[in-house]
Order: C-alpha cells, then structure tokens, then sequence
C-alpha cells in the first residue's frame, strides 16, 4: 500500500516536473480559457445581469474546452519517447501509474485554472458567495474531466486528427460534470441548498476515481498492442 | 407564419412529408449504401482473388 | 431442440445463415410498415387534443426506442468482442453504429416535427430530446473513433471500450439532464397525458416490429460486407458462390 502510494507520489513529481520544464504548455492552456471567457461579453454585449447570468457557464464551458486541449499531451510525450511502453513493461499497477499522470494533469491544467476563476469571475459581476461555489464545484469537477478526458487520450492516441476525435469522444461523457457544476452555482444565487449539487459532483469525483485509471489502463493496452 | 397557418390547414401532408417522407428517405438512402457497399466489397475481394492467382 | 449456437458464432457459418435470413427479415419488414401505415392513418382516429399531428409518434416512438435499445445491443456485441475475443460479435458491433445513429436522427428529426404545432417550437431543451441528442454524439463517436483506426483489430477494441463507458455513462447523462430540466423550467412539459386507444397502440406496435426487423435486415446485410472484407484472405470466401462469378 504504501509502496503504491510512493509510485503515485513518484510519477505525479515526474510529470510536474517535466511540465516545469516546458512552461509554455502549461500558460497557453491557462491563456485560452482566459481569453474565451473575456470574448463572451464581447459577443453577446455587456449588460450586467445577463452575463451575471451566463457567468458559471461561460466559465465552465470554457474550463471544459481548455482541458480538451490539454488532454492530447497527456501521453503523447512518453508514447513518442518509448516510456509508455516501459511503463506497459513495468511490474507496479499500471492504473497507479495512470492515475498518477492525471493527477498531475490536473494539478498542471486543472488548478490554475480554479485559481484564475475570481478574477474572471469579477469581470462577470458575480457575487462573492456565487465565485466560491463555483470555485468549488470546478475544484470538485476539474478532476473529473482529466480523468474522462484520460480515457479519451488513451484511445486516441497516435491517430491521425486525434485532438478533434479526442473532444468528440469525451465532451459528451462529461456533460453531467457541467450540469451539476452550473447547477450549483444557480442554487446559490436563487438561495437554495447547494449541498445535493456538490455531493452530487463529489459521488462522481469518487466514481471517476475508482473506475477512470483501471479503464484508462486498458485503453492503453489496447492502443499499445 | 406561413408555415404554421398551412401546417394546421394541411396537417396530413405536413406529417407525411416532414416526417415520413424523411424517415424512408434516410431507410432507403441507407439500403443504398449498404448495397453499394456490398457491390464494391465483392469487387474488391474478387480482384484481390484475381491477383493471387496471377502471381 | 439443443441448437448449437457457438456454430453460428464463426462467420463461416454466419455468412450463409445471414444470407439466408436478409429476405425474409426484408419482406417481413416491408409487410408490417405497409400494414402499420394503414393501421396508422386510416383505422386510428384522429387524437382529440392533437388532432393529424399525433400520428408523427408512429414513426418517433419506435424509432426513439430503437436508438437506445441499439446502443445497448451495440455496447453488448462490442463488450463480447472485447472480452471473448470473438470476431464476429465485433464485426456486429459496428455494423449496428450506423444504423443506430440513423434512429437516433429520425427519432430527433420527428420529435422537431411533432413539436413544432404541439409546443410552437422546433426544438425545446426537454430532458428527453437533450438525451437523445446526446446519444447520437455517442454514437457519433464510437464510429469515427472506430474508422479512424487503420488496425481493425485495434479498432475493434479500442470502440468496443469506448462503447462500455458510454453504457455506463448512459443512465447517469439521463438522470442529470433530467435534473438540470426540472431545475431550469419549473414544469416540464409531459409526453403521456392521453390514455392511448387500442387501434393506436396496435399500429404504433406494428410500427415497431417493422422497425425491428428493418434493423435486423440491414445490419445483417452490413455485418456481411465487413465480413467479406475483413476475412477476404481465407480460402472459405475464395470459394463464395457469389466471389466466383
């Protein structure tokens, strides 16, 4: 147990610090949703209220789309370099190995982008109460989406056109991850309970976790053969 | 508007044309393609055949 | 009567069977829509709150049920294939996609339709109509992931996985978006609310059944054309009356 739990702690400092080395990767992700967030008001006009409104779609639709992108470097780089293969190879539990690669996609193209939502919450006009619910719920949901998106990166990878086929694959899975996250925005600015929501994204975070890396690990398999 | 005043005048036609007409388009576009595909798989294998017994 | 059902799971032997079957599923087939059709427009009467329009659901009720029974079956094939190793039940699964995903845009096309006098609009974002969109995507993807791998055998493992988790995803995409429904519109707007006659039922079932077997029809001549280029390599398709001439 604890020999997986230093595997995890290992792969999850690896890729961190790979990603470290390439900053560049990490500031276009964060880049891009800023800057669909901020084209929103310019497409729809800024009245206040209406985009008060929008707001926790807009954000999350665009934190949905900045995590596709992502999503196609998540194995690309050790599948062309041939450490895929070791880690195939390799005698410790390929779904540790896996959820360890999410959990720092995550914390590369997940977290900042939660770190980024006030701000641009701000630029919205939402109320403080509503930028922490959302802040939450996409603290809970980010996660998700790597881990859905995972699935999607292992299936897809090496194919011609993969980026394309990787949202086309994933963006339906993830849509009770939108809803409910959107949803418990809405709750808090109507002054309902937003409890069933978050404990609702949380059953789905736990499911993700449980089920993601032994399916994702698989996906590899075959893509692998 | 327009449409919707004749789609209460005629709603058999609008039925039959929108919906049905379509739904047996898409079945008989489908057969086609299933029959075209059919017709260009056995070419395909009879040449391959054609080739192998050439060679 | 002990049928040998692992015999007919080997595409030699399904090839020919499958063969066989295709007419008889076809004719069937046309009889029942010819017969749901007159059940349908001419026996039923006509619904007294939604007059002509209703008789849309004969089309969109079977082929809605199809697209999601299809998924099933799809996902079910893809999962055998996966697990067994079997190559036929692979080759079924994705001979069912296109059919499926074809249901899944009649049964939107129609719903549009039937919606536009009941509800004065093309489109509503009722939980239903969102779910059977979503479907379609799913199906959508299962066959471009499939056709943009070159390996059929990787395709055929690397879809069969996707089509799982979609199955399981299925049910949860259903109950959130019904959820997110009721939260947006207060009062959803019900399909049931008139108890439907004996005729109407009748033909809707016939309907259904013509559906049915259209859908076995066509997959099963589908599932030949993959067979064919799939196995043209062996010497039991070399010997095809149909390759010879």
């Amino acid at each position: 147990m604890k020999n997986l739990f230093g595997l995890l702690l290992l792969i999850v400092r690896r890729d961190l610090l790979l990603a470290m080395r390439r900053r560049a990767d990490v500031l276009t992700t964060l880049i891009f949703f800023v800057m669909v967030v901020s084209l929103f008001p310019l497409g729809v006009g800024p009245e206040t209220d209406m985009l008060r409104k929008m707001a926790p779609g807009v954000l999350w639709v665009a934190a949905l789309l900045a995590s596709m992108l992502s999503l196609g470097r998540l194995f690309s780089a050790d599948y062309l370099d041939g450490t895929l293969e070791q880690m195939l190879l390799a005698p410790q539990s390929l779904s540790v190995l896996v959820l360890g690669k999410m959990a720092s996609h995550w914390m590369v193209s997940g977290l900042p982008l939660v770190l980024m939502t006030p701000v641009l919450g701000l630029q919205f006009d939402m109320s403080v109460q509503a930028i922490g619910v959302l802040m939450l719920g996409l603290l809970l949901g980010t996660p998700i989406l790597s881990m859905i998106g995972a699935i999607g990166a292992a299936l897809t990878l090496g194919l011609r056109g993969g980026g394309v086929l990787l949202s086309l694959l994933v963006l339906p899975l993830c849509i009770p991850v939108l809803i409910f996250g959107t949803g418990a925005v809405q709750a808090v600015t109507s002054g309902l309970s937003i409890s069933s929501h978050l404990s609702l994204l949380g059953a789905l975070l736990v499911l993700a976790v449980a089920f993601t890396p032994w399916v994702t690990a698989q996906a590899l398999r075959i893509s692998m053969e | 508007m327009s449409l919707d005043i004749w789609m209460r005048e005629n709603p058999l036609t609008y039925v039959w044309v929108g919906s049905y007409a379509v739904a047996l388009l898409v079945f008989a576009i489908e057969v086609a393609m299933v029959v075209h595909k059919r017709k260009i798989t056995l070419q395909q294998v009879r040449l391959l055949i054609e080739a192998e017994e050439s060679a | 009567m002990a049928i040998n059902w692992f015999k007919y799971s080997a595409p030699t032997t399904f090839y020919p069977l499958a063969g066989k079957l295709i007419p008889w599923f076809a004719a069937s087939s046309a009889i029942l829509f010819a017969a749901g059709l007159y059940l349908g427009f001419v026996v039923a009467p006509s619904d007294a709150t939604q007059g002509e329009f209703y008789r849309i659901i004969y089309i969109h009720v079977p082929s809605s049920i199809l697209s999601m029974f299809l998924y099933l079956v799809m996902a079910g094939y893809a999962a055998l294939g996966l697990i067994f190793n079997t190559r036929l039940s692979s080759m079924m699964a994705s001979a069912v996609a296109p059919t499926g995903a074809l249901f899944a845009f009649i049964a939107l096309w129609t719903g549009a339709l039937w919606g536009k006098p009941m509800w004065g609009a093309w489109w509503v974002w009722d939980a239903r109509l969102t779910s059977e969109l979503i479907l379609l995507f799913l199906y959508l993807g299962f066959i471009a992931l499939h056709a943009s791998i070159d390996d059929p055998r990787r395709a055929d493992r690397a879809a069969a996985l996707l089509a799982i988790v979609g199955s399981v995803n299925v049910p949860i995409i259903y109950f959130s978006v019904k959820w997110w429904n009721t939260l947006h519109q207060g009062s959803t707007i019900k399909f049931t609310g008139t108890s439907m006659q004996v005729t109407m039922q009748q033909s809707m079932f016939t309907m259904l059944a013509a559906c049915w077997l259209y859908a076995i029809a066509i997959i099963l001549m589908r599932v030949r054309s993959i067979i064919l280029e799939r196995e043209r390599n062996t010497k039991w398709i070399t010997e095809l009356a149909e390759v010879k001439k």
